[in-house]
């Protein structure tokens, strides 16, 4: 069914690199049934284009059970309905081996909500449009015959514009009157109080005037500032619902399944039911979810998900083994440590939220410009409305005055000018493959001057790699021949090597030892000093094997885990824009040393646990700095909550990617370009800013002085909203 | 002038009728996916199914 070699695996365009999922979630729980008919959403990363959409809903749809599959490309979710016979993890399996990383949608409803919510933006914004059109029909024909157009006709058209605009008014409204109503009972201000009061004001005078049968109403302002306003709040919404829909991704990593060894026998039950001093089983492949001691069996473990450490522990009884850990030989029998709300999942999970809560008091640009706005505008209207009075104007002239500098002042542009700009600031990022998770994220970006790298899987490949040498290249092909048997990464770093070739029958595998095989009635064995018989100490601190032929003398061979290619020049490039760079890694520390000095970095940390990640970004931000943390594992998804700013590489696991701000593909050669789209989208935003500015010092006299006729409202309200808008777009043109 | 009683009510209605084409285009979906349906033109495997 899924035949496919090394090249068709994945995104067929090369816009995403070919993501695994590697650890094993239970997807069944995950599936809703209703009258016979079975349903299930995951969510699918690496899918990017066309290809991607026929490959997934072609092969998806092939397996018995399923009737329909849809891939949403904008989302990266995979809509799948079946009947009885579907199997979900028989679906996100074949979803895996075509090259994209797979995860259960959280059955949570908060992402249907915000779909909900985005819809109604939208059809408020479509009403607000057809009104605003419809009344406008009217206006200029009322501003166009003055002249010669009668009282009656005039007050009639004002009247169906009064009727057009009333229940549109509501309708559309209603998102900034109840955000405003809630502001207000919190004794708070935000954009949507003045832009409320300016829109009822507008309506209510223009009622009056209409009633009273006079030559000004305003019902075209109040829905034309309607439109502008709606399409800034649902740019805003799209762009906050195209972020990964993956929040609740560490609950499902712990919404699975542990062996627990009873009396009875072995049985599976909910990580819920697991107490301290259970005795459980972990099979061979499974990943670990709560912490335990291992009392019978041995095995290597890969911590590298909780350590950061690319080469796997082996683990015998008295060991503990925290979870996130995965068993990659035989199965390993332990008692439970801890309750699975105790273990090292849940604590990392706890500092998610503390970042998340953090996060969540940043205060926008538009926030701080809106709190400078909304004294100023209020201040001037009641300045003006007094005015009038003392020099003499009636109450009725003077409350139009204030209503007209209220509706010309209105933060269209205000409210246009982040979004617009973040949208194609969005658009530039995911057409170099980066996904921004919300707008305010790149304000954050822009501003950093701290960047914190972890090691593995970030500034390096993760996967040690063969140093080549002369005596180790003479003995490749034979040692592989036995590495071949093997799944230790250190095996599959030889035949990696080595290339495609025979493995030999009958290799023995013992964990933590190596592996031994008999050709031709010589023994050859592969793995660790002593296992060869041989106490022979290296000088080399990274990871080692020995091979030996019968009684030849033993090889070494010697492992790194080598520097991506493209790391030194972008820590140059980086290093020259005057950011100060550090490395915090879970590592030993010898080897962060030799890689920090290999690429120049000063400051770094080896054998830092997530909680020490976690407090040293909490120190970072004592001192002041705005810190940018980029990083891969799940022993770094705390810190990148925590920080300033963060970047996940596109091989992340979920809970890094779903905690950091962006995640970026197409190596580290991105992170100076996704630095400098943000800043160029801050420099945007302030320019938009200015121009609301500039445009209120001119339109704050005309509205004061009572020459604002709802002509010269319209004209300027709308030429406002277009200059951000365009300014926004220029950005789009210069450079890709 | 009479004929503004009727064209009035035409042209809003007019307008209503694209207002009520817009609201069920966005109810029937047609804007969850705006990037999916760019590179789904491009395929060509005819497709009868019904979507989900």
């Amino acid at each position: 069914m899924t035949d496919l070699t090394a090249q068709e695996i994945g995104c067929p365009s090369g816009l995403a690199p070919p993501t695994r999922t590697s650890h094993r979630i239970d997807f069944s729980a995950f599936v809703r049934e209703k009258g016979g008919v079975r349903k299930l959403d995951l969510s699918v990363r690496g899918a990017k284009c066309g290809g991607c959409i026929s490959k997934i809903e072609k092969t998806v749809r092939d397996i018995s059970g399923v009737t329909s599959a849809r891939v949403n490309l904008s989302t990266g979710q995979l809509a799948v309905i079946g009947d009885q016979e579907l199997s979900a993890n028989a679906i996100a399996e074949v979803v895996s081996n075509l090259g994209y990383g797979v995860t259960a949608q959280s059955t949570d409803e908060s992402e249907t909500l915000q779909r909900v919510e985005e819809r109604k933006l939208l059809i408020a914004m479509g009403v607000a449009g057809f009104a605003a059109a419809n009344i406008m029909l009217l206006s200029v024909s009322v501003w166009g015959g003055a002249a010669e157009m009668g009282e009656q006709t005039r007050q009639v058209f004002h009247t169906i514009s009064g009727l057009i605009a009333f229940p549109v008014v509501i309708f559309s409204g209603r998102h900034f009157f109840s955000s405003a109503w809630s502001a207000l009972r919190h004794r708070s201000v935000n954009m949507d109080v003045p832009i409320s009061l300016a829109i009822w004001l507008a309506f209510g005078v223009s009622v009056w005037e209409t009633l009273i049968g006079g030559e000004h109403a305003y019902f075209d302002a109040c829905v034309m500032l309607l439109f502008f306003l709606l399409i800034g709040r649902f740019l805003d919404a799209r762009l906050r619902r195209r972020a990964f829909a993956a929040a609740h991704q560490l609950a499902a990593l712990r919404n699975r399944t542990v062996n627990k060894i009873s009396p009875e026998g072995v049985e599976a039950v909910q990580t819920s039911d697991v107490s301290p001093g259970d005795r459980i089983l972990i099979a061979p492949g499974e990943q670990v979810v709560i912490d335990f001691k291992v009392i019978s069996g041995g095995s290597d473990v890969d911590e590298s998900l909780v350590t950061g450490e690319s080469l796997p522990r082996f683990a015998e009884a008295g060991a503990t083994v925290y979870s996130g850990s995965v068993n990659l030989g035989d199965a390993l029998e332990g008692v439970a440590l801890s309750a699975a709300s105790d273990s090292l999942l849940a604590d990392i999970a706890t500092l998610l939220d503390t970042g998340e809560q953090r996060r969540s008091t940043y205060r926008k640009i538009a926030d701080k410009a809106v709190s400078l706005y909304v004294p100023f505008v209020h201040t001037t209207a009641f300045l003006a409305f007094l005015g009038w009075l003392i020099v003499g104007a009636g109450v009725r002239e003077a409350i139009l005055v204030a209503a007209a500098t209220l509706i010309i002042t209105c933060p269209c542009a205000l409210a246009l000018a982040a979004p617009v700009a973040q949208m194609v600031a969005a658009g530039r990022l995911f057409r170099s493959g980066t996904y921004l998770k919300s707008g305010d994220a790149l304000e954050r970006l822009a501003t950093v001057d701290h960047i914190v790298f972890d090691k593995t899987g970030t500034l390096t490949f993760g996967q040690p790699k063969l140093q080549s040498d002369v005596e180790a290249d003479i003995h490749l092909s034979s040692a592989a021949k036995l590495a071949r048997a093997s799944r230790h990464p250190l095996s599959r770093a030889i035949v990696q090597a080595a290339g495609p070739g025979p493995v030999v029958q009958n290799v023995q595998e013992f964990p933590g030892k190596g592996l031994v095989a008999t050709i031709d009635g010589i023994e050859h064995r592969l793995g660790s000093a002593d296992w060869i018989g041989e106490n022979t100490d290296t000088e080399y601190k990274g990871p080692t094997l020995w091979y030996r032929r019968g009684d030849e003398k033993p090889v070494n061979l010697k492992f790194e885990d080598a520097i991506q290619d493209d790391a030194p020049s972008v820590i140059d490039a980086l290093k020259e824009n005057e950011f100060e760079l550090e490395i915090l890694s879970g590592d030993r520390s010898p080897a962060v040393a030799s890689m920090a000095a290999k690429l120049g970095i000063e400051h770094w940390m080896g054998e830092a646990s997530p909680q020490d990640k976690a407090r040293k970004l909490e120190d970072l931000a004592t001192e002041g700095k705005k810190v940018l943390m980029i990083g891969d594992g799940l022993n770094d998804a705390a810190a990148l909550s925590l920080a300033h700013a963060s970047l996940a590489p596109g091989g992340a696991i979920d809970v890094s990617q779903a905690s950091a701000d962006a995640v970026f593909s197409g190596g580290l050669t991105n992170i100076p370009k996704i630095l400098g789209i943000a800043r160029s989208a801050r420099q945007t935003m302030l320019q938009n800013f200015g121009l609301a500015a500039g445009y209120n010092l001119i339109a704050v006299p005309i509205a004061v002085t009572g020459n604002v006729t709802p002509l010269i409202a319209a004209i300027a309200m709308s030429a406002s909203s277009l200059i951000v808008t365009l300014n926004a777009l220029r950005m789009r043109s210069t450079g890709g | 002038m009479q004929i503004i009683a009727y064209l009035i009510p035409v042209a809003l209605a007019l307008g209503a009728l694209g207002l009520i084409a817009f609201i069920w285009s966005v109810k029937s979906g047609q804007y969850d996916d705006p990037d999916g349906a760019a590179h789904r033109i491009l395929l060509d495997n005819d497709d009868d199914r019904p979507l989900p």
